[in-house]
């Protein structure tokens, strides 16, 4: 019961999110025109959006929309044939996944990606890579300034537990953990990156009521404790409708509906294209 | 020693400044708080509190789990000369609203978000609750609801005033006099609103020394506190304890860490209610079961010998030469580890109390070498009651009345105590007081026990739960209820037992199985089952069952009071009891008298002799759907037997 009356208040209303208190930036990141085609199958035609600095960004559609191609093109694993992505201005075509994840954007999987026999310090840790200045075999080594980097690292890694209140797991094997907890600490080293952008794809997927409203929570405070601007896929409309600030809906990879929670929601289009009236 | 809990603050960070008062793990490393700081910390508070307008008097609500800055703040306000009220962390907003309006409550400080989330919905009904102070900030940025800040903020206030008023905080904690109001506790009613149990500093503190001096508690010892600050228990040994003998209170880091912090603590003087101990048994035993068989064997071979020798060993009993040699190898081999692994390895003191506990768990870990007794006290008397001396713990006595107790049994069975540590008065509630505390100074605790030969309290049931059998062959013999049902439930394939008796000719009762237990019992058998349903009704499950009654019965018989409560006839219920079917209470008691009407064609059917009875019923599920299930249940006789010691 007690559960119940936090939850609620820690689900904001779709309605009070956007102006009460919360300040939505400038556009941080620009989809423009992306067209993605493998041989004659075309995953994404025409498609454009923005995504503006701390605003919660959700990609919804039926099955094989698109959405977790979008997700693959921003992140540079796969190479769009036409459009352009922008990231603060800057417009890139081709990027590597490394080149991206420098530029400040994190991901997490759908059917998560983690080293299963790590540790959760261990797996967390990983997305420390790139801000570890000293090499590999000062590292081993333990050698002064990489033993201090480490300690820094350690410490940054723990705040994160700590966020993600999974204090109890920390030397367990991820492989070992409940599905929910994975989850958590799939998002947990995509923290660790300290990225500007967050991409979670399918972050509450094949999880019990419970456990959604708990990584709902988390990821509400991600973005209002750290300001990190965050783009979802997900499923569950209740979810979303909840959570986010912008919808952008895909069907078929078309666009066929962009706007507030509310004004998806009315969308004649969105419906038929979920309700499965005749194309 | 008279005293109050602030005056020990200090006469602490005087004495040893630099000693650890309080750990508590951040970040994955303990942090230890020196009493120096502690001291420094709890100025500050009270300062800040002070500022904000809390007065000699006043009383402040403190929810949340056991956080240093929470005792610190119990502390800053019995500094002040106000009355700190601990609230349970887990309870819903509705069960805050009586205790703040009933004490009118201005102040309150809350652990996170979740309770300054329940305050502030309580506060709809409690507009005089102008001030919640929190510690964790998280997730509390966009709040602006009026008077709520951080306890950062209070103490930065405190932190400026205390600079002006260098002696403010001395002299505040030398004006608190010894049989001052120290602290209230709220119990849960079972009916109607909770009562505020008022305590002095006298009263905890003579209680908090006497068990420590029975126990030789030091400086030393090191503690874990984790159960809730609100429960009189935690408040005794993790605050009331800690400040009289000064030795270090360990936070864990999470509720859910606490197996973990436990392990690294190594706690020396250790308290769980039974149900914690069982669970700490169960998670050693089912890895036991995944090990190789040569390990499976020695650990089987060593733990035999342990029951054999071990509770007499614990006793002081002499053993034999080879005996001594056989446990000190099993001390190397199995239970030094397994004592280590259940984070127990340094308690020298441990407690259980709170419900009765089975014998075989209890003698389990008195037989490892675990210093493991019982309790018996209550929030009324400042827990320490009866205590158990080391070298004579039994599962089924509660021990000896310790020092400043006089105990004396009623007429109608019901245990009277007298002690320093009673309460003062129910708070605001008069006619209360004055039925529990009767004017010749008895407190009069509604348990109905005895003392045995040895002197010891033996705890039998509540006083009014008790009852007499009514014609048949028992006439007028006693019937207590929650003995049998207990004595049923220390099997492991029983789990909720309902007894029913009173004003009846003879014992029948209810029985849940054990899910669990009975299915991996039935999975060994190949015996196959669609659910609990259906398992419940195997004829075998009730062979099992009826087996388990017939041995509580030769038990019963033995015992000269209550061989009347034998069991005549059982039956195994379809479905679990459960609490959102309000069979149970939140705290897993289960309420007779509702089954009773709920279940009416049963009992009716155990009183009526049918071999059994068709039942239809209504269970609500967690998303707050209702569904019906129905069974035809068999009903069962089992052997009673002829009281042992008749003429004893």
């Amino acid at each position: 019961m007690t559960q119940a009356t936090i939850d609620t208040r820690k689900l904001p209303a779709a309605a009070d999110l956007a102006p009460g208190g919360k300040i939505i930036g400038e556009v941080i990141l620009d989809v423009q025109n992306i067209s993605l085609r493998f041989g004659g199958v075309n995953a994404l035609t025409d498609i454009s959006f923005n995504v503006r600095e701390h605003e919660v960004r959700a990609i919804i559609g039926p099955n094989g929309a698109g959405k977790s191609s979008m997700l693959n093109c921003i992140n540079g694993v796969y190479q769009p044939q036409d459009g352009a992505i922008s990231f603060r201005g800057k417009t890139f075509k081709h990027m590597s996944s490394r080149q991206v994840a420098e530029m400040g954007i994190a991901r997490t999987f759908q059917n998560l990606a983690l080293f299963k026999g790590m540790s959760v310090i261990d797996n967390i840790m990983t997305g420390r890579n790139l801000h570890i200045k000293s090499n590999i075999f000062l590292q081993a080594l333990r050698i002064g300034p990489a033993q201090r980097e480490e300690e820094a690292h350690r410490a940054f890694v723990e705040n994160i537990i700590d966020f993600l209140e999974i204090q109890a797991y920390r030397k367990t094997p991820v492989g070992q953990l409940p599905y929910g907890l994975q989850k958590r600490v799939d998002l947990g080293r995509a923290l660790a990156m300290e990225p500007q952008v967050l991409l979670l794809d399918e972050p509450m997927a094949g999880m019990n009521l419970e456990e959604k409203q708990d990584m709902s929570r988390f990821i509400l405070d991600v973005n209002s404790e750290f300001g990190t601007t965050i783009v979802l896929i997900e499923h569950d409309m209740g979810v979303v409708m909840d959570i986010s600030d912008r919808v952008v809906v895909l069907d078929y990879g078309k666009k066929i509906g962009d706007g507030t929670p509310q004004e998806v929601r009315n969308n004649e289009e969105v419906i038929s294209a979920y309700l499965g009236t005749s194309h | 020693m008279q005293t109050t809990f602030p005056r020990l603050l200090l006469k602490h960070a005087l004495e040893r400044p630099s000693a650890t008062a309080m750990r508590e793990k951040e970040f994955g490393i303990w942090q230890a708080l020196h009493w120096s700081d502690l001291r420094q910390l709890v100025e500050h508070i009270a300062c800040g509190l002070h500022q904000a307008g809390l007065r000699r008097d006043d009383h402040m609500v403190v929810v949340g789990s056991n956080r240093p800055r929470l005792y610190a703040t119990m502390l800053a306000i019995q500094a002040l000369g106000a009355v700190p009220i601990p609230l349970y962390q887990d309870a819903a907003a509705t069960e805050c609203v009586f205790p703040i309006n009933n004490a009118d409550v201005k102040f309150a400080f809350a652990e996170d978000q979740e309770q300054v989330d329940k305050l502030l919905e309580a506060r709809e009904q409690c507009p005089q609750l102008a001030h919640v102070y929190f510690d964790d900030p998280r997730g509390l940025r966009d709040y602006d609801e009026a008077g709520l800040a951080s306890i950062d903020e209070l103490m930065a206030a405190g932190t400026a005033f205390a600079a002006q008023h260098p002696d403010f905080f001395r002299e505040q904690v030398e004006q608190a006099r010894p049989d001052d109001v120290a602290a209230m506790f709220f119990t849960s009613g079972t009916t109607g609103n909770p009562k505020g149990v008022v305590h002095t500093h006298n009263s905890l503190l003579d209680r908090a020394r006497a068990g420590a001096d029975f126990d030789r508690l030091t400086e030393n010892e090191e503690v874990l506190a984790y159960l809730p600050p609100a429960w009189i228990g935690q408040n005794i040994f993790s605050y009331a304890q800690w400040l009289a003998c000064g030795y270090v209170v360990n936070c864990p880091e999470s509720s859910a860490t606490v197996t973990i912090d436990l392990k690294e603590v190594g706690p020396t003087y250790y308290f769980a209610p039974p149900r914690v101990f069982e669970g700490l048994l169960t998670s050693v035993m089912i890895r036991m079961e995944d090990a190789g068989a040569l390990k499976r064997k020695i650990f089987h071979a060593f733990m035999a010998l342990a029951r054999r020798i071990g509770p007499d060993r614990m006793d002081g009993k002499p053993l034999g030469l080879m005996d001594r040699l056989l446990y000190s190898l099993g001390d190397w081999m199995i239970y030094g580890p397994l004592r280590n692994n259940l984070g127990l390895s340094r308690v020298r003191v441990a407690y259980t109390a709170g419900e009765a506990i089975g014998p075989d768990l209890f003698q389990f870990y008195r037989s490892i070498g675990i210093n493991l007794k019982q309790l018996y006290g209550s929030t009324e008397t400042a827990v320490f009651v009866c205590l158990q001396p080391d070298n004579a713990a039994r599962a089924d006595t509660v021990g000896l009345p310790i020092a400043g107790v006089e105990i004396k049994v009623a007429e109608n069975g019901e245990i009277l105590v007298k002690s320093p540590g009673l309460l003062k008065e129910y708070f605001k509630n008069p006619e209360a007081t004055a039925e529990v505390l009767t004017k010749d100074g008895w407190y009069h605790t509604s348990d109905a026990g005895f003392l045995d030969a040895h002197g010891h309290l033996k705890i039998i049931d509540r006083v009014k739960d008790v009852g007499r059998i009514r014609g048949g062959a028992n006439d007028g013999a006693m019937f207590a209820p929650k003995y049998v049902e207990n004595k049923l439930k220390f099997f492991p394939y029983i789990k909720e037992v309902v007894a029913y008796g009173d004003g009846r000719e003879k014992v029948c009762v209810m029985i849940n199985i054990d899910m669990d237990a009975v299915g991996n019992w039935a999975e060994r058998r190949n015996l196959a089952y669609a659910g609990y349903t259906d398992l419940a009704q195997k004829p075998e499950v009730y062979a099992l069952i009826k087996d388990c009654i017939e041995k509580v019965n030769a038990d019963l018989a033995a015992d000269e009071l209550l061989a009347g409560s034998q069991i005549s006839r059982f039956l195994v219920l379809h479905k679990e009891l459960d609490a959102d079917d309000g069979e149970l209470t939140r705290t897993n008691k289960v309420r007779r008298g509702f089954i009773a009407e709920k279940y009416l064609p049963l009992v009716d059917g155990l009183y009526g002799g049918k071999s059994e009875q068709f039942i239809e019923t209504v269970v609500k599920f967690e998303d707050g759907r209702t569904g019906s299930v129905s069974a035809t249940l068999t009903i069962q006789d089992t052997r009673t037997f002829a009281p042992v010691k008749a003429a004893a």
